[in-house]
């Protein structure tokens, strides 16, 4: 069943891939979109099966893949409690959106490509998921890297798409480098890389040093904070981020379904399914806290300023990612998982939201164009809802809240709970909750509520005057004049005499799924999950779950508890005052504070650093290696420098020119055949 | 004689030498037919061999010894190492007339004999056992493919064909001079009794210098790789293919065959001067690669990269090193030569290198786009290609012998990514550079018949390199034990530590179920 599962996908994107121009586009779609149906529903009941502890762990082989020495790998499907959790979210996420992309992408010309590409990257990622040994792993990682390259870019025909293609499979080889070299050394240091004999031979190893580019250093930390730099490269964290926001030039299902709710997920499963080597390796794990908290703080405060929809809620798929990885650092793995697992559904569900809201506004992605949206498509203002009111974790303690309530209340309390790095952690990460409470309900007024701003959009203008884009779907344009126009003051109110419509059935039906999931997966799952003796059963030692941590997070004291409460609701207070009670407040803001508005508009000024430090020298050098080393130093002095190699240069290619060239090799053959000669003569 | 009961090594040397005598004198259909038929029988042969291969069997098979004169014998016979490579030359070779079908029309005859005598001579380097022999067939192959670049080359053809001369045969001499003092030392010229010889400390020193001075040049490592990129540029697209694809071989194969084994105490005493130069070629060359604006002189410089690769893996004196350096080999002849064919595709049409010409080829050409794609991510080593495969074993192997090498080097997978990417939105992606580029058609029969058996070869050799490695497995395996007297510590050194006592409170910790 796991094989059919994962290797359906793979199968469907081949025949629509290969075959969709042949076939057509709804051939191709039915064949991806009903595979991804059928793994999803083989999927639930295995994730149900180890919910009721019918199902156990266990390996199923593949194929051989590589012998050399005494390295050794397979291809071979891993099934556990871990692996059911991401089969799941997995399936259903990516069945959801193929769905989802029947409506989005209607007007497409190349369909069964996006099919395909959706499809292989599914397939990669349950690869990932299910692998035994790392390097399996770092075949769906990389696999999930091409299929997020392709769909990035998948409007090919602009250069802004493909610049992010780029930026983020090479950035992603940033981090991939460190993983291989993670890899490396693992296997150097326990002769193998299946992951269960690994994490057996880690206590064997606590304590003992490896030599590493001359230092010597304790050795699970330094193995651990290799691979976590995969980790980081993955799942978007702060340094190797950059590629995330840029993603955004993919079409919107792709980034519901690679850059919120599966792929940049990765690296918190990698932690995870390692947990018990992080677990004997201290200073690591303070690295993981360090690198989560601070990107869940960073991008949080990015996310406060941005115009553009989608990157709003990309800043926030990093800072909640930043949650799950400060949830493993202080070593609340079935936390961290819970929460992967909650916002898979509400992630994804305000990404595909932002899509319906993008398919209704003719492809305007500016909030700054939105306002008063609620009454023309209130179905998705009341799933969009659904899921501002999970990501802020509203919820009543001991009745009922919505997902994010449960994953990242637990988060926060188990790290109050777990020591000084935690308390730290809990500080930033209920800061972090102020302002993702402050930028989604900023989100939700700016578009949904107000006074309709749309008369200043240019793709509304286009819609109006109906002259259409020569691309059913243009989105880079709106990032384009975000820029010229940036905050000279409140855009033009007005419609413009245009009417959005709600969408298609095919994009609201996973808008509803998602928002079921959205409500429930919190309050159904919370058990299984992180209670301390629900989740010890349920994990059953596919994670190092640290039952007696989870008994603490249940014991922190009332104000702990409280705080993302308090937090949540000064945000909504500060959002509304600000959008709803007085829009002209956030123009005197910034005008009190055009340094710090700038910082955060500009992104902390990653972009311009990395350009400064890494791209230009990068070419500088290339040229003056070419330039000078190569022609100006190598051929100069070598080929040719001395005089004599010049002249027979010359006297060579008379030769050659007038046809000499047959003579020519006859005499090299004559001179080989002379030195054998002699060569025989001279000691036989 | 041998498990056939023919002299099939001989019969693969000569049937090309006859071949090529006939093309000399028949038209050029005809000379372009035989020429194909010719590399065909070569090809079934060479699957004779590989099938016929006695895996784990005695480690030189197929073997003929016939003496011509005092210690010089016309001595042939194969280990694994050596089957893998003529595999590589004889799979290419047909792949080489096929891609020079149309786009040759002047002096057919000569252009098809000058293939299959190179072809002769490649599978002559990887089959002889003596040494004399070896040296003639490793520098006779200059001759053929100085004459493709020179005559059937490009506007700057005679300067190409002169640096690439000058370069290769310098490197040579030393290493004749190198040989004669081997035969007159040990008087013999039989490669399997000197890969056996033990000799003297400062003679190996020395040895190893000559042979080093030959094999870096064809390899080629920095800083003698300049001849390369202009003799790609200027070679018409089969001789790039056979360049890149067994021409470079020959620089690792003459590392594994006689560097290693037969100077084992050298190669580990200048193992940091292999190391150094590899480390600065990967850097170096992979920038040098982002810079270009031609197609062919971009792969030329990633070809020198991967290269690297496979000299320091070679140098990583483990199995997976050389094991990882063998699959590069195979992978890298494989890829590049596909990315060559590729290039050489869209210039029938359009008839420019220029990358700024080209654009949007996803849109007329999807068909190329979609196999140029699979090529690009095979050469910067997307898993489930061959690329994968070999850099992972290669890096592995380097690892073990020095973090800061495997580092160094590894940074050229994220150059790699950066320029191969960056070269294919230049010419599959974005917008058609002019309407003359728009209008290019996309893969014929013909040009599908080239790409897809390389696809789907390199794809066999990412999922399941079994078959490939296998035949090598032991012929490496006795490669490192005679490295290992002299082979150096890595510096991993796992010193051991006192394992902590689990945590009574954490049940769970490292508690991972069984298989």
């Amino acid at each position: 069943m796991i094989t059919a599962i994962v290797f359906l996908p793979l199968l469907a994107a081949i025949v629509a891939g290969l075959g969709g121009r042949w076939m057509g586009n709804v051939p191709a779609k039915v064949i991806t979109t009903g595979a991804l149906f059928a793994s999803c529903a083989m999927s639930w009941p295995i994730f149900i099966g180890f919910l009721n502890g019918d199902l156990t762990s266990h390996v199923v082989p593949v194929l051989e893949w590589v012998r050399s020495g005494d390295l050794a790998f397979d291809w071979s499907l891993r099934v556990d409690a871990l692996t059911a959790v991401m089969l799941v979210v997995i399936t259903t996420v990516s069945a959801l959106v193929h769905l989802y992309s029947w409506g989005y992408m209607a007007e497409d010309p190349s369909q069964p490509r996006f099919f395909a590409y959706l499809s292989l990257f599914t397939f990669a990622m349950l690869m990932l998921v299910t692998a035994d040994n790392l390097v399996q792993m770092f075949f769906g990682w990389e696999g999930v890297g091409l299929a997020s390259y392709l769909l990035i870019g998948f409007w090919y025909q602009k250069p802004s798409a493909n610049a992010a293609a780029i930026k983020a499979f090479v950035v992603n080889r940033v981090g991939d480098l460190g993983f291989m070299l993670g890899i490396f050394g693992t296997f150097v240091v326990f002769g193998t890389v299946s992951i269960p004999e690994i994490l057996a031979a880690v206590p064997g190893a606590e304590g003992s040093t490896i030599g590493f580019l001359g230092m010597r250093l304790d050795t699970l930390t330094i193995l651990c904070l290799l691979l976590f730099i995969g980790a980081m490269g993955k799942s978007a964290q702060l340094g190797l981020h950059t590629w995330l926001p840029d993603a955004m030039e993919g079409p919107t299902p792709v980034s519901a379904l690679i850059h919120a709710a599966t792929m940049v997920t990765a690296g918190v499963f990698m932690v995870c399914r390692l947990s018990p080597m992080f677990e004997a390796a201290p200073v690591a794990l303070g690295f993981v806290i360090f690198i989560g908290a601070a990107t869940c703080f960073f991008a949080a405060t990015i996310g406060t300023v941005q115009t553009d929809i989608k990157r709003v809620i990309a800043y926030s798929t990093c800072s909640q990612l930043g949650y799950m990885f400060f949830a493993a650092g202080v070593g609340a793995y079935g936390a961290a998982m819970f929460h992967l697992f909650t916002h898979a559904f509400f992630k994804a569900l305000l990404f595909l939201g932002a899509g319906s809201v993008i398919h209704a506004m003719h492809h305007e992605q500016d909030m700054r164009y939105y306002g008063g949206l609620r009454k023309h498509i209130p179905f998705t203002y009341w799933t969009m809802i659904a899921g501002t009111l999970a990501i802020t974790g509203v919820g009543i303690i001991g009745v009922f809240g919505f997902a994010g309530f449960y994953s990242k209340d637990m988060i926060l309390e188990a790290a109050y709970a777990s020591g000084p790095y935690g308390q730290m952690a809990f500080f930033v990460g209920a800061f972090a909750a102020l302002l993702t409470s402050f930028y989604s309900w900023r989100l939700i007024f700016l578009t949904f509520h107000g006074q309709p701003r749309w008369a200043a959009s240019e793709h509304i203008q286009h819609a109006v005057h109906g002259d259409h884009h020569d691309h059913p779907d243009h989105e880079d344009a709106g990032h384009a004049h975000s820029d010229s126009h940036a905050h000279t003051g409140a855009p033009v109110t007005g419609t413009a005499g245009y009417h959005p419509h709600e969408s298609p059935l095919a994009m609201l039906i996973p808008l509803a799924v998602l928002t079921v999931g959205a409500v429930f997966a919190g309050f159904v799952f919370k058990t299984a999950f992180v209670d301390a003796e629900g989740g010890a059963a349920f994990w059953a030692g596919s994670i190092a779950f640290d039952a007696g941590l989870m008994h603490a997070a249940h014991e922190v004291p009332l104000w702990v508890k409280l705080t993302p409460a308090a937090v949540m609701l000064l945000g909504l207070f500060i959002a509304w005052r600000n959008y709803i009670r007085d829009p002209g407040a956030p123009a005197r803001v910034v005008a009190r504070i055009p340094d710090l508005h700038q910082f955060l508009l500009r992104k902390w000024y990653f972009d311009e650093l990395y350009d400064l430090i890494f791209i230009r020298p990068s070419m500088w050098f290339g040229r003056l290696f070419w330039k000078g080393g190569d022609e100006g130093t190598i051929d100069r002095f070598g080929p040719n420098g001395s005089a004599w190699a010049v002249s027979g240069a010359s006297i060579l290619a008379g030769r050659l020119q007038s046809g000499f060239v047959y003579s020519y090799a006859f005499v090299m053959l004559l001179g080989l055949a002379g030195l054998v000669t002699w060569a025989m003569a001279t000691f036989s | 004689m041998n498990q056939l009961g023919f002299p099939i090594l001989s019969l693969m040397i000569v049937l090309p030498v006859v071949a090529a005598v006939v093309c000399l004198y028949i038209s050029a259909n005809a000379a372009r037919w035989t020429a194909l038929l010719t590399t065909l029988v070569n090809f079934g042969l060479g699957c004779l061999l590989w099938a016929t291969f006695e895996i784990g069997g005695p480690q030189w098979q197929f073997t003929e010894r016939v003496q011509v004169l005092g210690w010089f014998h016309w001595a042939l016979g194969i280990d694994g190492m050596a089957l893998m490579l003529i595999m590589l030359s004889v799979f290419l070779m047909p792949i080489c007339i096929g891609a020079s079908w149309r786009s040759i029309t002047d002096r057919v005859g000569l252009y098809m004999a000058c293939f299959l005598v190179m072809l002769a001579l490649m599978i002559g380097v990887f089959a002889a056992q003596d040494l004399i022999l070896f040296y003639i067939f490793f520098e006779a192959g200059l001759i053929p493919m100085y004459l493709i670049i020179g005559i059937w080359g490009g506007a700057n053809r005679i300067y190409a064909s002169y640096k690439f001369f000058l370069y290769t045969l310098l490197g040579s001499l030393l290493m004749l001079v190198a040989m004669i003092w081997m035969i007159g030392t040990t008087n013999t010229a039989d490669i399997p009794t000197l890969m056996q010889t033990d000799f003297p400390v400062q003679a190996q020193t020395w040895l190893w210098l000559a042979f080093f001075a030959s094999f870096a040049v064809k390899m080629p490592m920095w800083p003698v790789h300049t001849w390369l990129p202009d003799a790609h540029v200027q070679a018409p697209t089969a001789g790039s293919v056979i360049l890149a694809g067994v021409l470079l071989k020959m620089g690792g194969y003459g590392f594994l065959r006689f560097s290693l084994p037969m100077f084992p105490d050298a190669s580990a005493q200048l193992m940091w001067l292999v190391f150094g130069l590899s480390m600065i070629a990967v850097v170096y060359t992979s920038l040098v690669a982002l810079v270009q604006s031609d197609m062919k002189k971009l792969i030329a410089y990633s070809s020198v990269a991967h290269m690297a690769i496979v000299t320091a893996g070679l140098f990583a004196f483990n199995q997976q090193g050389i094991e990882g350096a063998l699959i590069v080999m195979l992978s890298h002849g494989l890829v590049s030569g596909a990315l060559f064919l590729c290039v050489g595709i869209i210039y029938d049409r359009l008839h420019t290198r220029e990358i700024a010409r080209y654009g949007g080829l996803s849109n007329n050409m999807p068909a190329f786009a979609l196999l140029f794609l699979l090529f690009t991510m095979a050469s910067i080593g997307l898993p489930g290609t061959s690329g994968f495969v070999g850099e992972l074993l290669s890096l592995i192997g380097v690892y073990r012998m020095s973090s800061w090498v495997a580092l160094i080097c590894g940074t050229g997978i994220i150059l790699g990514a950066g320029y191969m990417l960056w070269l294919y939105w230049r010419i599959a992606f974005g917008e058609a550079a002019g309407d003359d580029t728009r209008a290019m058609p996309d893969l014929d029969k013909r040009e599908w018949a080239l790409l897809a058996p390389i696809a789907a070869v390199v794809l066999w050799m990412g999922v399941y390199p079994e078959p490939f490695l296998a035949p090598m497995r032991k012929d490496v395996t006795a490669l490192v034990a005679r490295l290992a007297p002299a082979a150096p510590e890595g510096d991993a050194q796992l010193a051991a530590g006192s394992p902590r006592v689990p945590a009574a409170n954490s049940p769970a910790h490292g508690g991972e179920s069984p298989q």
